[in-house]
C-alpha cells in the first residue's frame, strides 16, 4: 500500500518538476497552476505512503536511507507549500521541486524493506529530535531556492540584462525576506533537534555530547546559521553575503543528513 | 439589425480636426438625443476622447444610417462634409464588432496597451445608458467590449510593462526594494525626467520625497509640489542614509557623488539597498558605484532599453490579442445574428395561432350535436397541422447561421405575413447569450 503511493508521489512529483521547469522558460499562468496541483496531489499521496509506513513498521520512518530521503523530500515539499501560499512566488518551484524530485528519486534507489527497529530508537526523543530536524532542513532548503535566485537577479541588474527571465523572477527584497524568515523559523528548529538529540543521547548512551560525526557536522551547520542570524540582527548582513551563506549552510547541511549518513562511522551511521 | 462605426482618430486626422469635431462630456445629452431621433438610427453611442471621435449606432439601414450619421456629424459641429468625410473612416457588422474590440482593448491607441481608453469608453456608455440613446444591442455590445478587453488585459502581457523611462524607473525599482511603499525618494537637482520619475514614484505609494538644489528656494518650491522636505545642498551628506531611491539630475560638469561616498551611507543604513537613476549628463554619479554590493545605479540609457525591449514585447503580445478579439466576434455575432431569428420564429407562430384559434372557434360554435372527445380532436388536429407546416422554416431559419442570408429569411417572413417583431421584445424573450 505504502508503496503504490510511493511510486503515484514519485510520478506526480515528477511531472510538476517538468512543469515548474518549464515554467521558468515560458510562463503560462496555466503551466504554474498545474504544477501546484500536481504538487499538492503528490504531497497528499506521499503523506499517505509516510503514514502507511509508519503503520506497518511501528516507528516514525527516518531509520535508512530510503526512509530519511523520502521524509525529507516530504517535508520539503510540505514546506514549499506553505511558503508559496505566504509569498504567491511559484517560480520557486523550479527551483525546489526539482530538488525535492532528486530526494525522493534517490530516495527509491534504496532497499526499502521495513526491519525491526534497533532498541536504541525505541523512544519518543526519536519524534522530536527527528522531526524537528527534518523540518528546520527543508527550512533551509527553502532559504537555499531563494538565495540562488536572489544571485541569479542580483547577476542581471548588476550587468543590465533584462529579459524574460528577470521579468519573472521576485524581486530581491522578497527573496532576501524570504531567507530572513526561514532563517528565524530554521534556527531555532535546528537548536532545539540538537538540544533533543543531546538529552536523548544521554538516556539511551549515557552521554551527552559523544563527538559523533552526526553531532560534530550539524553543529557545523548551528554554528554558520547562527553567524548568519547574528549578522543580519546586528550589523546588518544582508542581501548578497547572506544568500552565499545560506548557500553554504545548505551545503554542509545536506552533508550532515546524507553524507554523513552515508560515508563516515558512528551512532547515526546507517552503515553498520 | 445591424450595427456601425462611424468616426476618426489619431491614424486619419490632425489634432486641429479632431478637437472641431470633439463632443463635450458635459454636453453629451444633445448632441445623444438628437442621434438617436435622426430616421435610420435606432440606438447610438458617442465616444469622444483626445485621440478619437465615434460613433456607434444600430441601423436597419447601413448605407443610409452611415451616411446620415456622416452628415450629423459634419452639421452638428459645424464642418462642411466634403472637408470632414476624406478623415473619416466607417465600419459595418463583423467590421464594427472587430474595430470596437480593438479600440476598448487599447490595440487602436497611439500606445498599445495604454489603459485609459477603456475607462473612457465605459464613461461614455454611461452617459448613453443614463439618456436612454442605447438599448438592448448597443448596451450588450458594449459590455462585451468590456469584458473582451479584460480578457486581453489579464491574458496578455500587452499592458504589463513599463513603455516610459519614468514607469521603467519605477518597475526597477520595485524589484529591487520591493513594496515602495515605505521607500523614500531623494531628489537632486531639478528637471522634467526626474520630476515625472519622483510623481510616478509618489503615485506606486512611495513614502516621501525630499528635494535638494544648489539653489535652495528652487528646492523649496519642488518639494512644495510634492509635499515634501527641501535639503540645503551643502548638507546633502547628511542626509543620502535617509532615501532608498535617488535621482539625480544636476547641471554639475563633474561627478557629485562617488563610490566612498555610498561605501559610507550604505553602512550607516546598515546595508539596506540603494537605488540611483542618474540622468545628468555629465553624469553625477560615477559609475563605480554600481559596483558596490548593495547600490544599483542605472542611466536614462539602461532604462531606455528597457523601454524598447517592452515596446517591442508588447507588439508581439497585441498579436496574442488579435487571436482572443477574433474568437469573441465570432460569439458575439452569432448572438446579434439570433437576436432576429427568435422573435420571428415567435412571432409567425403567434400569427398561425391566431388564424387557427379563430377558425376553429368559428367551426365549433356553428356545429350541433358533436360527440364528446370532438372538440379535443379538432384541437389536436389543427395543432399538429400548425406544427407541421411551422416545423421547417423554423429549423432552416434556426440553422441559417450568421450573414446575409438570415437578414434575407427574416425580412421576407416579415414582408409576407406582414409581421410586426421589433427586437425591443427580445429582451422580454430570455435570450440566452
Amino acid at each position: 500500500m505504502s508503496q503504490i503511493f510511493f511510486y503515484c508521489t514519485l510520478v506526480l512529483y515528477g511531472c510538476a518538476a517538468a512543469l515548474y521547469l518549464g515554467y521558468l522558460l515560458h510562463t503560462t499562468q496555466g503551466m504554474a497552476t498545474w504544477a501546484s496541483r500536481l504538487v499538492t496531489t503528490g504531497f497528499v499521496t506521499h503523506s499517505l505512503s509516510t503514514i502507511h509506513r509508519f503503520n506497518s513498521a511501528g516507528y516514525l520512518p527516518i531509520t535508512n536511507m530510503h526512509e530519511s530521503l523520502s521524509f525529507f523530500s516530504l517535508v520539503i515539499v510540505g514546506a514549499f507549500l506553505l511558503f508559496v501560499r505566504k509569498y504567491k512566488i511559484a517560480i520557486l518551484g523550479s527551483f525546489i521541486i526539482p530538488l525535492a524530485l532528486l530526494m525522493i528519486i534517490a530516495s527509491s534507489s534504496f532497499p526499502s524493506a521495513i526491519h525491526e527497529l534497533n532498541p536504541a530508537l525505541k523512544s519518543g526523543w526519536l519524534w522530536v529530535h527527528t522531526t524537528m530536524a527534518f523540518v528546520s532542513y527543508s527550512t533551509f532548503t527553502i532559504a537555499f531556492g531563494a538565495a540562488v535566485i536572489y544571485l541569479i537577479q542580483q547577476h542581471f541588474l548588476k550587468k543590465k540584462k533584462f529579459g524574460a527571465l528577470f521579468q519573472k523572477l521576485p524581486s530581491l527584497d522578497t527573496l532576501d525576506d524570504i531567507n530572513y524568515r526561514c532563517l528565524t523559523i530554521g534556527f531555532p528548529l535546528l537548536t532545539v533537534a540538537i538540544i533533543s538529540g543531546a538529552i536523548w543521547a544521554e538516556k539511551a548512551w549515557g552521554t551527552y555530547w559523544s563527538w559523533d560525526p552526526k553531532e560534530t557536522w550539524s553543529l557545523i551547520t548551528w554554528f554558520i546559521y547562527a553567524a548568519l542570524l547574528h549578522g543580519r540582527m546586528t550589523t546588518g548582513w544582508r542581501g548578497k553575503r547572506a544568500a552565499l551563506l545560506s548557500i553554504a549552510g545548505f551545503l554542509i547541511m545536506l552533508f550532515t543528513f546524507i553524507g554523513v549518513n552515508m560515508w563516515l562511522p558512528g551512532l547515526h551511521s546507517y552503515n553498520k | 439589425m445591424n450595427i456601425i462605426v462611424v468616426g476618426l482618430s489619431h491614424k486619419t486626422a490632425t489634432v486641429e480636426i479632431r478637437e472641431k469635431v470633439a463632443f463635450s462630456p458635459n454636453q453629451i445629452e444633445k448632441p445623444l438625443r438628437e442621434l438617436v431621433s435622426l430616421d435610420e438610427i435606432v440606438e447610438g453611442v458617442i465616444v469622444s476622447t483626445c485621440n478619437r471621435v465615434e460613433i456607434y449606432a444600430t441601423t436597419r439601414d447601413i448605407a443610409g444610417g452611415i451616411a446620415r450619421i456622416k452628415r450629423f456629424m459634419a452639421d452638428y459641429h459645424h464642418i462642411p462634409l466634403e472637408i470632414l468625410e476624406s478623415h473619416l473612416y466607417n465600419y459595418h457588422s463583423e467590421a464594427a464588432i472587430r474595430h470596437v474590440f480593438r479600440v476598448a482593448s487599447s490595440l487602436d491607441s497611439m500606445v498599445v496597451g495604454e489603459p485609459q481608453i477603456l475607462g473612457q469608453i465605459k464613461t461614455s456608455y454611461g452617459y448613453a445608458a443614463e439618456y436612454k440613446s442605447s438599448g438592448i444591442i448597443l448596451n450588450r455590445f458594449l459590455h462585451k467590449a468590456f469584458s473582451v478587453a479584460k480578457r486581453v488585459r489579464t491574458e496578455t502581457k500587452i499592458a504589463s510593462s513599463a513603455v516610459s523611462v519614468a514607469f521603467a524607473a519605477v518597475e526597477l525599482a520595485k524589484k529591487i526594494l520591493g513594496n515602495l511603499s515605505d521607500k523614500t525618494v531623494m531628489l537632486i537637482g531639478a528637471g522634467e525626467m526626474c520630476e515625472l520619475a519622483a510623481k510616478h514614484f509618489l503615485n506606486s505609494g512611495a513614502r516621501g520625497v525630499m528635494v535638494t538644489n544648489r539653489t535652495f528656494e528652487r528646492a523649496e518650491r519642488l518639494a512644495d509640489e510634492f509635499n515634501g522636505e527641501a535639503v540645503r545642498f551643502e548638507e546633502l551628506f547628511q542626509h543620502l542614509h535617509r532615501a532608498d531611491i535617488v535621482l539625480s539630475s544636476t547641471g554639475a560638469p563633474h561627478v557629485i557623488i562617488g563610490p566612498k561616498d555610498v561605501e559610507d551611507v550604505i553602512k550607516r543604513r546598515r546595508f539596506k539597498p540603494m537605488f540611483f537613476i542618474d540622468i545628468a549628463v555629465p553624469r553625477d554619479i560615477d559609475p563605480k558605484v554600481d559596483d558596490l554590493e548593495n547600490a544599483y545605479l542605472f542611466t536614462v540609457d539602461n532604462l531606455q532599453e528597457i523601454v524598447q525591449a517592452n515596446l517591442a514585447q508588447r507588439n508581439l503580445e497585441a498579436e496574442k490579442a488579435e487571436e482572443i478579439i477574433n474568437q469573441e466576434i465570432g460569439q458575439f455575432f452569432k448572438w446579434l445574428s439570433s437576436l432576429d431569428v427568435t422573435p420571428t420564429i415567435v412571432a409567425l407562430r403567434n400569427h398561425f395561432d391566431e388564424i387557427r384559434k379563430a377558425e376553429l372557434e368559428k367551426t365549433l360554435a356553428n356545429w350541433k350535436d358533436l360527440p364528446p372527445d370532438a372538440e379535443k380532436r379538432l384541437e389536436s388536429l389543427t395543432m399538429a397541422m400548425m406544427n407541421k407546416l411551422l416545423h421547417t422554416p423554423t429549423t432552416v431559419l434556426k440553422k441559417a447561421g450568421q450573414g446575409g442570408r438570415v437578414d434575407l429569411y427574416v425580412d421576407g417572413l416579415r414582408q409576407l405575413f406582414e409581421l410586426e417583431a421589433a427586437p425591443e421584445e427580445a429582451e422580454e424573450l430570455e435570450l440566452e447569450a
